[in-house]
């Protein structure tokens, strides 16, 4: 186990994940996970395709009790509290750690009944059109869709809707926002945008972002978790973390040699 | 042949070993072979439909004026008209949709959102596929048997109530399996979505699926219904009746009358050895056909209204 608790000194921790395995069906699909995540900081999950970023990813907001399958061992502390006991409730939870999928995905519905859609389901008291110009503004849409906030969230180009998708996340005043591979459907100018943008929310939001672009991952993240898959006797595969530290030590003097092949492109 | 040897001279695929025979002729005479006969399907489907609208419409068309539409059945071929039957249909099949829709689509939610992939699931799912290929008499034997004789205190017997209620049993199958099929089409990625930001399973489905499948359930619900708009054995079964001249009142009065429906007359008419009672059975057909044309009419409207705007 490479996590080395000595090289990542945190005084507070948002989310801490402990001894994660996470299996489907019988299947171990990631084992043995340790990441503090601190607050108000950008993570980045690298590593090969398979090796369980999205499933660690979909854990830390319970979005994984949705797939039938699924069954997590091990305990994840979000400010402290296990947010796999009993006590605790996903859907509550969710309201805390919004996510941001892969694919754009907007409700067929009008720009503004997207946004606030999460707030009046959530019993959202307060101005509602003032809450959809906010959260349309901190995701640095307002300008383009000011004047339509009628038309349908799918009539909008891929980078707006993803960007409407963070708009729709940033309304509920997240503490966590996760994002799976957020500009993996964009063009360049989209994606800087987006990047642009995650760099803004860090002031307010802690933001953990799976992201198979290394540029992507040392432009935007203040720490970086490596993941890999090595094969198991059974013949499957399965993920572990093989080291979690600060960006730019990950990029530029890391401990294990998997590392840096993977992030210098000589990775297999 | 000439491969491009020197390209593949470093791969390990000996590309020499592989051999196409495309013989192209012979798969363009398939071609045209397999578009012959289908489209020899579509013209001997059409023509038997076709001599069957024209030979009802040269015997019925006559036959439909007001005096037809707007009279008893009578034992006089001259006299007699279609009012009771027409009024009946609209009675069973309003109380069939009352009754079917909500239930139908009340289950297929419940099967697809709530207890999707589990071994219950399983089981009714099995079960429903069965009962939407049981046949109509069957349902006609079952409404007898329950909602004329046991439910007879509720039902008063051989009434309006009895028959809708068997219908609706009829009908349910194919509305449930029509909604889940609406449900399953919207994607995951909706459902997700909706969760993730902080959504319980019934607000996702209240406010994100079902607004979504919605098309697909009215269009599933309308297409099931004209089938029970269709049904003479389960009705003929529980003892509908085929000479009623009075109209049930417009109270809960008429739920207890008994009843005629536009197949059964259109059934005792053809019946019947006189030549006068057959062309009345064609204008009856007519009229039950338009009556089915409009409802398919509100399904393709219905769909076309809620389609969400892309
Ligand atoms: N819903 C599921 N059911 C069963 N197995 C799954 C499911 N989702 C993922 N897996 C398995 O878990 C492992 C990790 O998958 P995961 O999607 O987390 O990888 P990833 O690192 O996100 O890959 P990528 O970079 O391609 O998105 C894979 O072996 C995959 O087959
Ligand atoms: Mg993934």
């Amino acid at each position: 186990m490479a996590f080395n608790s000595s090289s990542v000194t945190m005084t507070e921790v948002v989310l801490s994940l402990r001894k994660l395995n996470v299996f489907y069906g019988s299947s171990l699909a990631v084992r043995d996970v340790n990441i503090d995540i601190p607050p108000n900081q950008v993570v980045a999950f690298i590593g090969p395709s398979g090796c369980g970023k999205s499933t660690v990813l979909r854990c830390l907001n319970r979005m994984n009790d949705l797939i039938p399958s699924a069954r997590v061992e091990g305990q994840i502390f979000y400010h402290g509290k296990d947010i796999y006991d009993k006590v605790v409730d996903p859907v509550d939870l969710r309201r805390r750690i919004g996510m941001v999928f892969q694919k754009p995905n907007p409700f067929p519905k009008s720009i503004y009944d997207n946004i606030a859609f999460g707030a009046r389901i959530n019993g959202y008291k307060g101005d509602m059109d003032e809450l959809v110009e906010t959260s349309l503004r901190k995701a640095a849409l307002w300008d383009e869709v000011k004047d339509q906030l009628k038309k349908s969230g799918l009539a909008l180009s891929g980078g707006q809707q993803q960007r409407l998708c963070i708009a729709r996340a940033i309304a509920l005043q997240p503490d966590v926002i996760l994002m799976d591979e957020p500009c993996s459907a964009l063009d360049p100018i989209s994606t800087l945008k987006v990047e642009d943008l995650i760099h803004e929310l860090e002031a307010q939001y802690t933001i953990v972002i799976v992201t198979h672009n290394m540029q992507q991952a040392s432009r935007v993240s203040d720490y970086t978790a490596f993941f890999n898959a090595e094969p198991t006797e059974k013949g499957g595969k399965v993920g572990y973390l093989v080291e979690y530290d600060k960006t730019d030590k990950i990029f530029n003097s890391p401990q294990e040699q998997a590392t840096q092949e993977y992030v210098s492109g000589r990775f297999g | 042949m000439t491969l491009p040897s020197q390209a593949f001279q470093d791969d390990s695929l000996d590309f020499k070993e592989l051999k196409f025979f495309p013989d192209l002729p012979k798969r363009y005479k398939i071609d045209s072979v397999f578009k012959f006969a289908s489209w020899a399907a579509v013209v001997i489907a059409l023509s038997v439909l076709s001599i069957l609208l024209i030979e009802v419409a040269i015997d019925g068309l006559s036959m439909i004026n007001w005096q037809f539409l707007t009279s008893y059945p009578s034992r006089k071929p001259a006299d007699a008209g279609i009012l009771s039957p027409i009024v009946g249909t609209i009675w069973v099949m309003v109380l069939v949709a009352l009754f079917s829709f909500p239930i139908g689509v009340g289950a297929g939610i419940f099967l697809e959102e709530f207890i999707a992939d589990s071994f219950l699931e399983n089981v009714i799912e099995v079960n429903i596929a069965n009962l939407a290929a049981v046949p109509s008499i069957i349902y006609g034997l079952l409404g007898l048997q329950v909602f004329v004789r046991w439910l007879f205190p509720l039902t008063q017997g051989r009434t309006i109530i009895s028959g809708a209620l068997t219908l609706t049993l009829l009908v349910l199958p194919i509305i449930i399996i029509a909604t889940r099929e609406a449900l399953r089409a919207v994607p995951g990625s909706m459902r997700q979505a909706g969760f993730a930001l902080g959504a319980t399973r019934w607000q996702v489905v209240r406010d994100i699926v079902f607004p979504q499948a919605l098309p697909g359930i009215l269009t599933g619900t309308i297409l099931a219904l004209s089938r029970g708009i269709g049904e003479t054995a389960p009705l003929i079964t529980i003892g509908a009746l085929t000479y009623v001249a009075f109209l049930p009142p417009l109270s809960l009065e008429g739920l207890h009358s008994t009843f005629s429906v536009l197949p059964i007359q259109i059934f005792n008419w053809v019946s019947r050895p006189q030549q006068e009672f057959h062309l009345l059975a064609a204008g009856a057909i007519i009229v039950l056909m338009v009556l089915l044309l409009a409802m398919n009419g509100i399904a393709i409207y219905l769909r076309n209204r809620f389609q969400i705007t892309r």
